[in-house]
Parts: C-alpha cells; structure tokens; sequence
C-alpha cells in the first residue's frame, strides 16, 4: 500500500512528459495544421495572434487621439480645421469599434477561455471542436470587414451608431454594422459552445459546486452571449435596411424613431460590458484563490453573483438613455434596476478580501494584477453609482466622466484581468518562464499610467467637458495634457509587457508543470500540454484545496501528492 | 475639516452651480463623492493590510482560513444596499425638479433649435438669435427640436441637460441664478463639427434682457437685406458649412455662386437663380451639388422670407456672375405697417454676437 503511494507520489503527474516528447504546439506541423485544427489550444493561440493584433491597432489609434487632443492645448493654437475634426472622429469610433468588438469581448473568452476551459475540465477538447474553429473563422471573416472600413473611407459614427446620424453619415457604415455582424457570430459559437462543454464535459467528481469560479464566471458570459448577441444583430440588420433599402425604422425623414435604436442597441451592449467584465472576474477569483493559497472565501456567493449580474444586467439598459426623453417612471425604474446590479459586484469584492484573510499571500506578478484590479474596479464601481444616480447621470451623461467610468471598468478591470491571466496560464499555454523584474516594472507601468490618464478625467467630466469633441474650450487644456502624458505611460507598459512575452517564448527558462501550486486541473498536466490534454485522467477534489501541492526547489515548482490529496478529499466530505 | 475639505472639493470637481437644481445636485454629488473615498480607502486599506500582514514567509505555507459564513455575507450586503437605496431616492428627488417646470415658466419659452453644428433661440416674440439671453431668477422653458441628427443641450453650469431629438419636442428647463455668461455645448455626438457647437447663455438682469429683446426688434426693421442676409448666416450656422470667400467647407463656398450653373450628383445642371437658393434652403436633398454629401439641414419652418431674401441678396452681392441690382437699402423706417407685425418680420440678433461670430 505504501509502496504504491510512494510511487504515486514520486511520478505525481511529473513524470508524464519527458524532454523530446510532443506538446500541442509541435505536435503536428505545417501552416494547414494550424488553420485546419480543431485542438481548442491551437484555436486559443490562433485567437491570441488575431486578438492582441486588434488591441494593438485600437491601442494605436488611441494614442494618436490623446496626441491630437494634446496638440489642441498650445495656447495660440489656430483654429481646428474641417480636416483634423474628420480624423479625430474617424480615430475615435474605429477605437472604441475595434477595442469593443475584436479585443474586450472576446479577449477572454476566446483566448484563456479556449486555452483553459477544457483543462479545467479535465477533458480532451471543447463540446463541439469545429465550431469552435468556425467561430475564429467568423472573427476573421468580421476583422476583414473592419480591416476593408479602414481603407475604404473609415467610420465616423461612434462604435454606438446611433442614429439618424448613422443612416446619414457617408463613412463605410454597412461594411462595419457587417462585420460587427459577423463577429456577433464568432461571440454566440464561443458562448454555445462553452455552455455544452461545461454541461457535458465535466469529469466524474466534478458537481456544478466543485467547478473552478473561472468555470462559473465563463458560464454566465456564455449565457449572455447566446441571448444578447443576436439583438445586436438584428438591430445592425435593421441598420443596414434602412441605409440600404430606406426603410424608415430609425430616421425620422423616413417615419422612424431614433430612440428606438438606443433601446435596441443598448439591449445588447448593457449585457455585453458583463460580457467584458465577468470572465475577468473570473480570473480574480482563481488568481486570489492561487496566489493567497487557500480556500476561495464564499465560493457559492461568487458563483451566483456571477450569475446575478448576468440574468439583471438584462433589466438595466435604459440607463444610457436618461437624457434621451423617456419618461420619468421609466428612469426611475432603469435607476432602481441599475443600483441592485451593484450590489453583487460589491460583494465579489468583499469575498476576495476575506480570502486574502490568513492566506499566504504572494506577490507574483499575475497576483500584482489582481490587486490591481480590485483597485480599479473598485473606482469604476463606484462612479457606476454615480452615473446610476438620476440626478448626477444628468450631469454627467455624455461627457468625460462617463469616458473615464467605462475605462475604468473595461480598460482598467477587464485589461489588468486580462493580463494578470495571460501571465498566471503563460508558464502552462508555453512551457516558458517569463522575467519577473520586468513584468513587474510594466505593471507598475500600466497602473501608474493608466490612473495618470483616466483619473484626471472624471475630473474633467465634472466640470463640463463633454465627449467625442475633437477641439474644446482653453479651461479644459489640464486636464487633456495630464491625461495625455499618463496615456504614454500607459502605452509603455504594455510595450513593455509585449517584450516580457515575446522575450520569454525566445529565451525564457522552461516552466515546471505547476509553478503557482494551483490545483485546478490544468495544472495536473504537463507544460505546455499534450495534444490530447491529460496522458491520465486528472485526479478532481475541490478546486481550491491547494495543500496537496507540496513545493519542490530543484524545479521551483510543486509537486502532487496523489494520497494526500485523497485523505484531504475524504476529510472534506464530512 | 470635512466640510472645509468639501467647500474646496466643490470647485475642484464640479464648476460654481448657478441653477436653481444645482444645490441637490451637488450636494447628492458631495455625498456619493465622500462615500466613495470611503468605500475605497477602506477596501484599499483593508488589501494593503492584508498584503503586508500575511505575505507569504515560505512557498511552503499551508494556510487554512475560512471558508464561507452566510451571516457574514448577508451582513455585508447590508451597509452598500441600504446606501445605494438613499443614493436612489435622493438622485430620483433631484432629478425630479431637474425635470418637471415650476408653473409660469412657459411664460418665458424659448425654443431651441439645433442643426448640424449651430445652435439658434427663438424667443416669444419670434426673435431669433445664435446666443440664448435669459433674464435671471426667472424660470425659462425650453423646446428642443433638432432638423436633422441627435444634440443634446447642455449647460453644465446649470447642471441640464437633455437631448435634442429630431421629429420630436423633448423639454427641459433652468432658472439662473446669477448674472454672466455660461457655455452651451452639444453633448451627442452629431458629426464632423460636434466640438464646435458651442455657444453662449448670457443671463441678464430684467431690465437689461428687456432692452436686448427690443434691439433684435428695431434690428429687423432697420436692416438692409444684405446684411439681414449676413446676420441669418451666423444665427443660423450656415457659416459652419459655406464660406464667404470661396473656400469650399462641407458645402460650397458661396462665392459667385449666384448666376453660375451648377452640376448634381445625378448630372443635371441648373442655374443658380433666386429659386434655386430658395428650394437649397427648404429642401435641401433635392438637388444635391456634385462633390458634397448630403448633410444640410433643411431650414424649413425656421428661416423667414425676409430672411431667405436678405441670403439671397447677400449671393447677388458677393458673386461675379451677377451684375443686376442689390438691395442693400434700409427697410422703409420703423413706425409704418412694418413695425406692426414686429413678430413676424423680425429674425434680429444682437450685432455683439454677430459680430463675434463673423469674425470666425
Ligand atoms: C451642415 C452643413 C451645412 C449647413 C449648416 C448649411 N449648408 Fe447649405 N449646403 C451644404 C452642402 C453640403 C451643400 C451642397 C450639397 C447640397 O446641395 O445639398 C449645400 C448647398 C447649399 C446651397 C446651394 C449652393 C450651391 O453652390 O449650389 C445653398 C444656397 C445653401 N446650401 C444655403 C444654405 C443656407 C442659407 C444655410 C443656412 C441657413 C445653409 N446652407 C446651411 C451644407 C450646409
Ligand atoms: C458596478 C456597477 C456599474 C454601474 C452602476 C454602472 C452604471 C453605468 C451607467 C449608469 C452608465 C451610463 C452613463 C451615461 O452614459 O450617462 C454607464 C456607462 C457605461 N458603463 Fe457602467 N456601470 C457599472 C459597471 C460597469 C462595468 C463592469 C462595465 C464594463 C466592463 C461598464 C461599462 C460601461 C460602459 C461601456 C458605459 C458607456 C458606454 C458609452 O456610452 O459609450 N460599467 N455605466
Ligand atoms: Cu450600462
Ligand atoms: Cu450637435
């Protein structure tokens, strides 16, 4: 008996993978491999390649803009011309379309979702592998449209397209609500497809209780993808009819009613910022569980959060439309509704705190985001409540305060998530460790930087200054240049951040198969994995129960104690 | 401390409030802006203890700490709801005054018309100006129309905003409360110029408000065409899209436009004679110049005869393809039958703004 458990434990799942054997990376070779696979990895790492493309141009188009408006602060600066004003709108919507419908949603989901899912789930692959293949295709297809809108004579609606000015502008409206379209497929085969795998696919052992908070958070997104999206798109087809067709739907000139797209689009694009959000509060969950190394605190109350904000974020739209002209009841209502969705991300953040309570609390990089994020979520939250307010969302609709809001939430949350996962699962999608005194300067780079330039602009949308304004009044130039100056930071960071990666898949020391001590299942497999995942059925107890992961100096990582882990398992029963 | 803290806070992120509803608004303003620092200070606080206190001493820690308490998390529910249950009723009390006029304010009703990237004021009496004059501690009630995309009229000063919705008559209304002026800006994005829609609201006492009306009065009766036809192309915006000087802008520069023939998009041509500028301005989409989109405005129901005739007489005026005669005499003087019908006729503006605009 012991002798058995002796075993066990010296090959653990260590012993799986020796030096030349294949991983899903160089498992197969040529470039139809990869364009053919239907392996959720290689898709994952497809859908990085074409993801971090978009965030780059949208992030490059954002520094142009911050240049443009900090060129606008010189004090005898002439007058703007017709020419800049069409550039700076033309850079706005393609940054806020670009960052909104090929980075944010699907970042996570498609990435770290597609990469980890299954391994959390001990199993082979997604439900259904092509069409999760199909879905990349789909976000191609969508990014091509994107890509034609850009050399065809840009896009200067705002990524909302409100109307009537969206059926009147002459920009390349069609081709973007097209590929916007067509994206909106890529999101729903993701979300459909994830629904089924966690369903179907969860290993013996593991009850809807015993899944990683990951797992529970990317369930909810899916939930929202599979409903919402398709408003979207029918409010894009809509679009398009009456651009094309002149059907009047939305157009005043035409007998429509131009509120009746913000209802329709916000329908959506409410449910899509948790579609943004939820999934990386699903990767807080796992950080602080991992790098605190203990139980999550209020494992069920996190789970159901989730899927609070999920089912109320559907009820909350009208509160972009305050301003619009709608009733007051209808306000009211919006407001009330607004204020409960509140409540369940507080309290996601008060059960990370109690988890870091008498946990061992290490400051690895990927954990530096977590606290990051609770950081600006906590900020972003908070003016949501502002904004929520009806008497202060008056004020404050449409104007720089509502821009640092959103940035808040999407950019500082969903971003330093997003990050913070791609180091924590870096060592596991790569076999490759990374520098951590740079990873830690770009860190404190992004915070820093992103603070500098989002803070001073809540600020700025106090005192007047509204939205989307190429050119604005001598009073606001502060504002403009500090918030310019942080943007540069801000973009170092990530530059900085691109090279931490790029510098770790050149040179980078190999990764033990679990570096963190995480026990969730992705870790019971070798770095990177083999194509089929796991050579042996992961072994499933909580996900949280760390301690059966004891650490190893000669590999600088942890190693599983398989019987240890049985007793810990049988105690929990009781 | 704190109230001292708050005083100072208040100009640092709000401007002065000079509207009768800016006291609710920022006071609720002042309290959610002091319950976030808390809020913030302490689970920042609380993270930073955290941190330092049970960093991890060895990669070999086992720590166990609990897992779940249901009181606990019922109980910390509590303190955010019932705050954001106060923030609720409080913002939804504001925003009722915010939006519901006192009585008598449509007595003083201005409407609002927005356009592709201008701003123009229709005071009782049909007088027409680029600035909104009002006269201070009075209720002023407006009706915002729009001619073509969404505006939205804002005065952060005044702390009011609402959209300007095209093929409907949204409402809001302010009372000032102190003398000066204040900046109005279009907070909807409505396309390639939306940061220059900007003007002034310049709140007067009664007396001298009194005395601004009666000038765009005698204005309209003393005015050549000519320049009444100037003045209409500031108040109107029609400067943000044609320039006097041949410059082409969005649209065509209107110099020596008159008497030359023009080409359309559809390729027929037509010559530029006073109907044609007539049918430019009323209805816009229909004979669309080649080589511009159609983003005009129609100006229908807004523009006034004299008016359309003093833009005509501005073309003759500044076009080498002309050589008839321009009326650019005075009105008969004030006093005869045209002093009679003041409301109809007039379209003044005060020649201060004009002035400024022009000048642009
Ligand atoms: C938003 C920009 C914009 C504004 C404001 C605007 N116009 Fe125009 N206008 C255009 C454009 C573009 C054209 C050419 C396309 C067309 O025919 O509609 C045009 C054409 C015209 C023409 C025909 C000129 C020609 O060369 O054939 C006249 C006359 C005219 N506008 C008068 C006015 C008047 C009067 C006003 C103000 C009351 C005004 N416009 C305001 C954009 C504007
Ligand atoms: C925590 C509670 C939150 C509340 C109470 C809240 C409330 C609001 C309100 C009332 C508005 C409308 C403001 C206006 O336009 O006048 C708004 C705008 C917005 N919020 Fe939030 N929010 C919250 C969280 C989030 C999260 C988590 C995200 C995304 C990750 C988010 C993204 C946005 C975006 C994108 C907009 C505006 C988009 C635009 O107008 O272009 N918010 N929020
Ligand atoms: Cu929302
Ligand atoms: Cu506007």
């Amino acid at each position: 008996m012991s002798v058995i458990q002796d075993q066990v434990k010296v090959s653990g799942y260590g012993g799986q993978q020796g030096p030349g054997e294949t991983n899903y990376i160089n498992h197969s070779k040529g470039i139809m491999s990869w364009l053919l696979t239907l392996d959720h990895k290689r898709i994952g790492l497809m859908y990085m390649i074409a993801v971090l493309t978009a965030f780059l141009g949208g992030g490059l188009c954002a520094i142009a803009l911050r240049t443009m408006l900090y060129m606008r602060s010189a004090p005898d600066v002439a007058p703007i011309t017709t020419g800049t004003q069409d550039v700076y709108n033309q850079l706005f919507t393609l940054h806020g379309a670009i960052l909104v419908f090929m980075f944010i949603i699907p970042a996570v989901p498609a990435i770290l979702g597609n990469m980890i899912l299954p391994l959390m789930l001990g199993a082979k692959d997604v439900a259904f592998p092509r069409l999760n293949l199909l879905s990349w295709y789909c976000y191609m297809a969508g990014a091509t449209f994107f890509l034609f809108v850009l050399l065809s004579g840009g896009l200067d609606t705002g990524w909302t397209f409100y109307t009537p000015y969206s059926t009147s502008t002459s920009t390349s409206v069609a081709a973007a609500t097209m590929g916007a379209f067509i994206l909106g497929f890529s999101s729903i085969l993701t979300g459909l497809n994830f629904i089924a795998t966690i369903h179907m696919l969860r290993p013996a052992g593991m009850g809807w209780f015993r899944m990683p908070l990951f797992l529970w958070a990317l369930y909810a997104t899916s939930i929202i993808q599979v409903l919402a999206t398709p408003v979207l798109a029918i409010t894009l087809m809509l679009l398009a009819a009456e651009r094309i067709l002149h059907v009047g739907i939305f157009d005043p000139a035409l007998g429509g009613d131009p509120v009746l797209f913000q209802h329709f689009f916000w329908f959506y694009s409410h449910p899509a910022v948790y579609i943004m959000i939820l999934p990386g509060m699903g990767i807080i969950s796992e950080l602080m569980a991992t790098f605190c190394r203990r139980q999550v605190f209020g494992y069920s109350f996190i789970a159901f959060s989730s899927i609070a904000i999920a089912l109320l974020g559907f009820l909350v739209w009208g509160h972009h439309m305050y301003t619009s002209g709608q009733s007051a009841m209808t306000n009211a209502i919006f407001s009330l509704i607004t204020f409960s969705v509140a409540i369940p991300s507080a309290i996601k953040i008060f059960n990370w705190l109690a988890t870091m309570y008498k946990g061992s609390i290490s400051l690895a990089t990927p954990m530096l985001y977590a606290l990051a994020f609770i950081w600006l979520f906590t900020i972003g939250g908070l003016t949501g409540v502002f904004l929520g307010a009806l008497s202060l969302d008056i004020m404050a609709h449409d104007t720089y305060f509502v821009v640092a809001h959103f940035h808040y939430v999407m950019v500082g949350s969903m971003l330093t998530s997003f990050i913070g996962g791609m180091y924590y699962w870096w060592p596991k999608m790569f076999g490759k460790m990374y520098n951590e005194t740079v990873a830690k300067v770009a860190w404190f780079l992004i915070f820093f930087g992103f603070n500098l330039t989002f803070f001073i602009q809540f600020i700025a949308g106090s005192q007047g200054m509204p939205r989307r304004y190429a050119d604005y009044l001598p009073e606001f130039a502060i504002y403009h240049q500090i918030s310019t100056l942080g943007s540069y930071v801000l973009a170092i960071g990530l530059f900085l951040v691109l090279y931490n990666w790029i510098q770790s898949l050149v040179s980078g020391p190999k990764a033990p198969q679990n570096p963190w001590g995480g026990n969730t299942l992705e870790w019971h497999t070798s770095s990177p994995p083999p194509h089929e995942n796991f050579i042996e059925d992961p072994h499933v107890t909580e996900p949280y129960e760390m301690r059966a992961w004891d650490y190893d100096e000669s590999i600088d990582g942890y190693v599983y104690d398989k019987a240890k882990a049985i007793e810990l398992d049988k105690q929990s029963q009781h | 401390m704190l109230a001292i803290l708050a005083q100072a806070e208040k100009t640092f992120f709000l401007p002065p409030g000079r509207s009768t509803v800016a006291a609710s608004h920022d006071g609720l303003y002042q309290f959610v802006l002091w319950m976030s620092v808390i809020w913030l200070i302490l689970i920042a606080g609380v993270m930073i203890y955290f941190v330092i206190k049970y960093r991890r001493k060895s990669p070999h820690d086992k720590p166990v700490g609990p897992t779940h308490s249901t009181a606990i998390e019922l109980g910390w529910t509590l303190p955010p709801l019932i705050l954001v249950m106060i923030i609720f009723v409080w913002g939804f009390r504001g925003f009722m005054d915010m939006n519901q006029a006192p009585n008598g304010a449509t007595r003083n009703q201005v409407i609002v018309a927005a356009s592709k990237w201008n701003w123009s004021f229709t005071y009782a009496g049909g007088q027409n100006d680029g600035t909104l004059h009002v006269p201070v501690n009075t209720p002023i009630s407006l009706v915002l129309t729009s001619s073509d995309v969404i505006h939205s009229f804002y005065v952060p000063d005044f702390r009011v905003k609402k959209d300007v919705v095209p093929g409907r008559y949204n409402k809001t209304w302010f009372q000032a409360t102190e003398v000066g002026e204040y900046n109005l800006f279009c907070a909807e994005y409505c396309g390639q110029q939306h940061s220059t829609m900007v003007t002034k609201v310049v709140v007067q006492s009664q007396e001298d408000y009194d005395a601004y009306i009666r000038k765009l009065d005698e204005i309209i009766m003393t005015m050549p065409p000519v320049e009444l036809g100037k003045r209409a192309y500031k108040v109107y915006g029609c400067k943000q899209c044609h320039s006097l000087d041949g410059i082409a802008g969005t649209g065509p520069s209107w110099k020596d436009v008159f008497g030359k023939t023009q080409t359309f998009a559809d390729g027929s041509s037509r010559k530029v004679d006073e109907n044609y500028v007539r049918d430019s301005i009323l209805n816009p989409g229909k004979d669309l110049v080649a080589g511009y989109d159609n983003v005009m405005p129609t100006f229908q129901g807004q523009i006034k005869e004299q008016e359309i005739t003093g833009v005509i007489e501005l073309l003759k005026s500044i076009s080498a393809n002309y050589d008839g005669p321009i009326l650019d005499k005075a009105p008969a003087a004030p006093g005869d039958e045209a002093g009679a019908d003041a409301g109809d006729t007039s379209g003044g503006g005060n020649d201060e703004t004009g002035e400024t605009q022009l000048q642009e």
